[in-house]
């Protein structure tokens, strides 16, 4: 194996500080508008579908969890259709599962073998998800890797990492803050950070009165 | 057996993880928003996409950054498809 292991291109950068696939993406763009297979609009509305999902979708579900033990319990069960009931889209992914982290267990999420995320919930993966340390270590170092995070799990924890694929992705239910009891649904839902949905990290702490 | 570059749970690293955010670049958003043009029009799923994308000879798969290989993966199987010819999109660039 190569000592290129990470996750940057070593391709120089044009003057204009892009990447050579960048006039490769926008050629390609161009060739296929040009011989009708693709339509400029439809790509345009795909960047602006892709720009506009972010993690609040899946804190939605968190929170809204949170608050509403019957709804935890449908989330658990079906994830995609809980997503329906708050008008969320779970994506193309045939199966989304949500799994749970308790006082006993705690769950993180990685693809091994490529970049599976629910992007729908989630919105796109941070580069370090995609990269190949992450992929490598979060099976090999979990304990390491969440200690990088600045995640220390207590010694009676079990940890459970999940490997996605294609067709399976997961989300997580971190545990709720201590302290929150007064907080609403929509401030609960603050809480909940992206990489406390994917297990590397806890949901933010409520700001002390 | 020869283990596939992709499978990257099988290739131990002692490398620390870049936990930087990074928007993405316009070519990035281009790029993925082709790929779901491509999906939606018939042309490319997303096992196309993945086995495009584990073609790729071990060492450029490590070198290429995330959409790079997505766009090598594009590339490859509109080839594959008859939807592009052999180095066209290389004679668009010159």
């Amino acid at each position: 194996m190569s000592e290129h292991d990470h996750d940057h291109s070593h391709d120089p950068i044009t003057a204009d500080g892009e990447p050579p696939a960048a006039a490769r993406a926008r050629a390609l763009e161009e060739l296929l508008v040009e011989k009708a297979v693709v339509q400029r609009e439809d790509v345009r509305r795909n960047i602006d579908r892709l720009v506009s999902r972010s993690p609040a979708d899946g804190a939605r579900l968190v929170a809204r969890a949170w608050v509403d033990t019957e709804f935890k319990e449908r989330l658990l069960a079906d994830a995609r259709a809980a997503a329906q009931e708050l008008d969320l889209d779970s994506g193309p992914s045939p199966v989304v599962v949500a799994v749970e982290n308790t006082e006993t267990v705690h769950h993180m999420v990685v693809c091994t073998l490529c970049s599976c995320y629910p992007r729908a919930l989630l919105g796109p993966p941070p580069d370090w998800y995609k990269s190949l340390p992450y992929r490598s270590r979060a099976v090999s170092d979990p304990h390491g890797v969440l200690a990088e995070f600045g995640l220390e799990l207590d010694e009676d924890v079990e940890l459970r990492v999940l490997d996605s694929t294609a067709d399976v992705r997961y989300i997580v239910l971190p545990r709720k803050p201590e302290g929150t009891e007064e907080l609403s649904e929509q401030e609960l839902a603050a809480l909940v950070t992206r990489d406390s949905m994917i297990g590397v990290a806890q949901p933010v702490a409520p700001a002390t009165a | 057996m020869e283990r596939a570059v992709h499978d990257r749970g099988v290739w131990p690293t002692d490398m620390p993880i870049d936990r930087s955010e990074h928007e993405l670049a316009d070519w990035e958003l281009l790029t993925d928003a082709l790929v779901s043009a491509l999906s939606s029009e018939g042309l490319m799923n997303v096992d196309e996409l993945r086995r495009g994308i584990e073609s790729m000879p071990p060492d450029e798969y490590e070198r290429a950054s995330y959409y790079e290989r997505w766009l090598f993966s594009a590339e490859t199987i509109l080839v594959e498809k008859g939807v592009l010819a052999p180095g066209e999109l290389d004679a668009r660039l010159t």
